[in-house]
């Protein structure tokens, strides 16, 4: 395709983010810090839950299909569970975003997260700023090849780390490990290693802002959820036009604003952006930004805070000559607090269904064909799959009766009928569902369709139960 | 536009224009993007590939095979045979354990079961039905009553050599009478048995009738049918008294059994199936809730 003058495309310009120190870099650190515990601690954190179910805090069994996450463990048919938490997460993010703009993106996100730390690894390896767009415009050379070579083995590190950490989750963590360095872990952990392992380095060391600007639906989604009152990266324009440098303001001190027009805020932007454009969908909000103007605010002697966490309101408020408002106070209005009561609900409703769910249950299917049979004492007899699902990691002995179908009498495939009685005993497995075919036999006078239950009772000391309707056919 | 002249090119994007026209709206001649062009070729390239290995083209009464010598139903017998293979020591593990110990390994027992299940449903539903329970003359495998005895060997006796099966020695064989048809009894004769049975069955109150039955019943009947009307499981004679008729319970029905007599026939099956196939049927057969326990013997240590 021709170049020409085309205006479909925009190409990408180098970022080179420059080093800097504050309140929020400092934030950052930590933040990132806690995160990438989380991510890399978590699946070897290890709880006990006796010897009939791993013993790792946080492990999703895809192969046995079960979720633990501490204390609670998740079959697949309470996977609403695990819904709830899905909501819970983007509720969470409604009231974060309308509370605080996008914190997530500035702070918390994985892109974020790793896309920093890779800058770091960049600015250990290559230097700060101005020496990164020096060597990146210099002509190949061994020396240019060598940094290359040894930040992207670098970044390859982290990114096999990054992707070798994520397939801890879904097995026991100390026995994959082993496994994965014998080379005897399921193919799936390597193809999963290694295609968590490219996306880290694409992402985190190529694409970087790109995947912020073009590829995510976040901040789109977010910018419609923000509004006048949300608290966002903003450069007090009031306050800072016309810009000038220190020398300009002190030859005609009426003409300029704080602003020196230094650049500082445009160097040490990771996305790139120059913030005193206004808010803008390429603004992540981490704030680094603020953190190198007020360095740059202390060293020419005026107030910080030119570039600063505010809601549009408070700038216009503060145009018209408003004190600045602390902006922990903006946090509380009717919009947040309605998300958050909401969260909190969720949350509260999940917590309680979570404490009063029972852990052992019953569940029949009666036989369809044939749907009853005539014994030879003329008695009619119905046939039934009865599951007892036992959801604690340890056997239980449970009882399995009929109510609301009187004289009839209960016994299964592994007995014969002279044993029937009203009901049967079971021991069900740990952490499992044991299948009972049960027969059931009752006099052949009687309703065509007879409604029942089937009961079943935990016969240790713990005890608990669960009942299921079901139905008996005669001729 | 051969000559470079002509040439209408686009401002804004640099592209050549087709040179048509509408409203003001022209039709930019994008070249295809590269990545494009080449997949397109390589599709090519992969179709004359595949036309040469695979089964493709169709001719006049045939179509052309393909070198690899694929064919669909080829590889749908490759998998069964693998399928077979794979199966095939359970099989084995299955003829090589007597019935009677089945039981006594659960595992083997269930593959046993399930290959019944699948087995049932090809060489058994034709009579039984799918859910074995059976029809007017095809016994419901479902129930507790027998007519040959419900354990396991037993069963598996009956579908090894069918029930009157012409031309097979070891086939069971219970042969009633025609008494009507065959004048051992008289028309009003056989009308007292019929009241006989119905009694002893619970299904009518004793009468007349009934009683001079009874006398018939324990001069003809009894030899094989007991004398109390329970039945014989080694002559294949079924019990009168139970709530169970395999061709019917009532007057008519019983009076056209003791007149005809009844000589229901069912398949000897070691001539088309294997001995596992046949065991795993009766395993299938003996789990739908009638299956009786194997009588032990003195002496026997089973479990």
């Amino acid at each position: 395709m021709p170049a020409g003058s085309s205006t479909l495309y925009e190409k990408r310009k180098g970022v080179y983010p420059k080093a800097v120190d504050g309140f929020y870099r400092r934030l950052k650190w930590a933040i990132m810090a806690v995160t990438l515990a989380i991510y890399w601690g978590t699946p070897w954190l290890r709880w006990d839950r006796g010897p009939y179910a791993p013993d790792q805090a946080v492990l999703i069994d895809l192969a046995h299909r079960r979720f633990y996450l501490f204390a609670i463990e998740i079959w697949p048919h309470e996977f609403y569970y695990v819904a709830g938490l899905l909501i819970m997460a983007g509720i969470g993010l409604f009231l974060v975003t309308s509370a605080v703009g996008r914190a997530w993106c500035g702070y918390a996100c994985p892109q974020t997260v790793w896309t920093d730390l890779y800058q770091h690894v960049e600015r250990f390896i290559d230097g700060d700023r101005n020496a990164q767009i020096k060597l990146a415009k210099a002509p190949w050379s061994v020396a240019k090849l060598t940094r290359r070579l040894t930040k992207w083995g670098v970044w390859l590190a982290i990114a096999f780390a990054t992707g070798g950490a994520w397939i801890f989750y879904f097995a026991d963590a100390p026995t994959l490990l082993h496994d994965v360095w014998a080379g005897s872990a399921a193919p799936v952990a390597y193809a999963t290693m290694a295609v968590l392992t490219a996306t880290t380095l694409l992402l985190g060391g190529f694409m970087r802002e790109q995947v912020c600007i073009y590829m995510c639906p976040w901040p789109r989604i977010q910018t419609a959820m923000l509004d006048e009152k949300s608290l966002v990266v903003t450069y007090k324009d009031w306050r800072g036009e016309q810009r000038g440098s220190v020398k300009k303001a002190q030859a005609s001190p009426d003409l300029f604003g704080d602003c020196i027009d230094c650049n500082q805020c445009v160097a040490v932007c990771p996305t790139g952006i120059d913030i005193r454009e206004g808010p803008q969908v390429g603004c992540i909000t981490c704030a680094l930004c603020i953190d190198a103007c007020d360095k740059v605010m202390r060293q020419v002697g005026r107030q910080r805070g030119l570039i600063d966490y505010c809601t549009q309101e408070d700038v216009e408020a503060e145009k018209q000559g408003a004190p600045p408002r602390r902006a922990l106070k903006t946090l509380l209005r009717p919009r947040t607090l309605a998300y958050a009561a909401v969260w909190l609900s969720i949350g509260a409703a999940m917590l309680f269904a979570l404490g009063a769910r029972t852990r052992i249950d019953i569940a029949a299917q009666q036989d369809r064909n044939p749907i009853f049979v005539r014994l030879s004492d003329g008695a009619i007899r119905n046939a039934y799959m009865v599951k007892v699902r036992n959801m604690e990691a340890r056997p239980r002995p449970v009882t399995v009766a009929i109510e609301g179908l009187p004289d009839a009498m209960l016994w299964t495939d592994a007995m014969p009928r002279e044993q029937a009685m009203a009901t049967v005993t079971a021991t069900v497995p740990a952490d499992s569902v044991a299948k009972l075919r049960l027969f059931i036999a009752a006099p052949a006078p009687g309703p065509q369709r007879q409604d029942f239950a089937f009961t079943v009772r935990a016969t240790d000391r713990e005890g608990g139960g669960d009942s299921e309707p079901a139905r008996f056919e005669r001729p | 536009m051969a000559d470079g002249q002509d040439k209408n090119i686009d401002a804004t994007t640099g592209t050549e224009l087709k040179g048509h026209e509408w409203d003001g709206i022209a039709e930019l001649d994008t070249p295809l993007p590269r990545w494009w062009l080449w997949t397109f070729y390589a599709t090519i390239i992969f179709a004359i590939g595949y036309v040469i290995a695979y089964p493709a083209i169709p001719m006049l009464h045939d179509y052309t095979r393909g070198m690899m010598g694929w064919s669909s139903r080829g590889a749908l017998a490759k998998e069964l045979a693998a399928r077979e293979a794979e199966i095939a020591p359970l099989r084995r593990a299955i003829a090589d354990t007597a019935i009677t110990d089945l039981p006594g390994k659960p595992q083997l027992m269930q593959a046993a079961v399930e290959g019944g299940r699948a087995a049932f449903k090809v060489h058994c539903v034709q009579c039984h039905g799918s859910g074995a329970a059976g029809a007017k003359g095809y016994p419901n495998l479902n129930d507790d009553d027998w007519l040959w005895g419900g354990d396991l060997a037993t069963i598996e006796k009956t579908i090894t050599d069918g029930v009157r099966n012409p031309n097979h020695d070891a086939t069971r064989v219970s042969m009633m009478p025609a008494f009507g048809r065959d004048q051992l009894l008289t028309g009003a004769q056989v009308n007292d048995v019929v009241a006989h049975v119905r009694v002893i069955s619970r299904q009518d109150r004793p009468s007349a009738a009934s009683q001079r039955g009874a006398k018939l019943f324990a001069d003809n009947c009894a030899v094989c049918h007991g004398p109390d009307g329970k039945g014989t499981r080694a002559l294949g004679a079924p019990n009168l008294t139970d709530g169970i008729w395999l061709y019917g319970g009532d007057t008519d029905t019983i009076h056209e059994t003791v007149w005809n007599s009844r000589q229901g026939v069912m398949p000897r099956w070691d001539d088309k199936l294997d001995k596992a196939t046949i065991r795993m049927l009766a395993t299938y057969v003996h789990s739908l809730g009638g299956g009786e326990a194997t009588l032990v013997e003195a002496g026997n240590g089973v479990e």
